[in-house]
């Protein structure tokens, strides 16, 4: 990981990584879309609605996974001083958000054909939410610290402390009452058909490859960005020192 | 009494605010960077 701490080298593998996992997540993500309006069949229980999930899921999952790469970015940030770590971080935070919206939003979508409501203040929903709410205080504090001049190490300590939610997102309905369904894929079991699970794990692949090639972007952004001002800021120093006013103070 | 909804507005609702959303994130995302490189290239030339 250390080997990507110099920009250029990074940058280096962002060119031709980023067009890769944009155009292949792309075409995996349309791919299990179309697949899932078209090939697949209506559920016993939910009828059509079930198509719904082929979004929703996987927006969930990134929205979650977001933030864990958040968490694991300012880790690296306070621990190794990593220099792309709080770049990373505020890479992801707008694609995640906009993915925990997409989730809140299908999810509400979904409930009211399925539950009779749009919403409801249950477990589940309201840490989803709460995410959500995390996401907009994460990316408001971090444009005021790079506007400002502020430390990253404070949005880093932010990032570690919001973390404490995706478990509790995670478990919710395991530990409260809820009219979401209980976890239907944990680690190596499925409850979900055949049918649909090949399609939904091809979506999951395809959005984690698109918000791989939407943080890569950011990134490549943000590290511009960045050498804009260092770059200005060097030259403004030299015009300084090379000013007329300067040798006034020899001169004293 | 039971409500009638067509299930089908329901998932090309969701289907169409997700492929909004995304795309807008894309565009912003897109147009960002190269509105980025492009003034660092500039700042360099200059």
């Amino acid at each position: 990981m250390h080997i990507y701490a110099n920009p250029t080298r990074f940058l280096s593998l962002a060119k031709w990584l980023m067009p890769f996992l944009f155009w292949s997540g792309l075409v995996l993500s349309v791919g299990a879309l179309v697949w899932g309006l078209v090939a697949v069949p209506p559920d016993r229980l939910m009828g059509e609605t079930v198509r719904i999930l082929f979004i929703h899921v996987p927006a969930a999952w990134l929205g979650m996974g977001g933030w864990a790469g958040i968490a694991i970015s300012s880790a690296m940030l306070l621990i190794w001083k990593h220099p792309l770590a709080a770049i990373a971080a505020r890479a992801i935070a707008v694609p995640g958000m906009v993915f925990c919206a997409i989730c809140l939003a299908t999810g509400s979508i979904w409930g009211r054909p399925t539950w009779g409501t749009w919403w409801e203040w249950d477990g589940r929903l309201t840490s989803m939410l709460v995410l959500l709410f995390l996401y907009v205080g994460y990316i408001a504090l971090t444009q005021a610290s790079a506007r400002e001049g502020g430390s990253a190490k404070i949005a880093a300590i932010f990032g570690l402390v919001g973390a404490v939610n995706v478990p509790i997102i995670n478990r919710s309905v395991v530990w409260w009452n809820s009219l979401h369904q209980p976890p239907s894929i944990t680690a190596g079991k499925s409850a979900i058909d055949a049918t649909f699970l090949v399609p939904l794990l091809v979506a999951v692949v395809g959005f984690s490859l698109l918000f791989g090639a939407i943080v890569l972007m950011r990134m490549r952004a943000l590290i511009a960005e960045q050498q804009v001002e260092a770059r200005l800021r060097r030259r403004a120093l030299d015009d300084d020192a090379s000013a007329p006013g300067v040798p006034v103070m020899e001169q004293a | 009494m039971r409500e009638q909804l067509n299930q089908w507005d329901f998932v090309m609702l969701a289907y169409a605010v997700s492929a909004i959303a995304l795309g807008g994130l894309i565009v912003w995302a897109w147009r960002a960077m190269r509105r980025a490189e492009t003034r660092r290239d500039a700042v360099r030339r200059r």
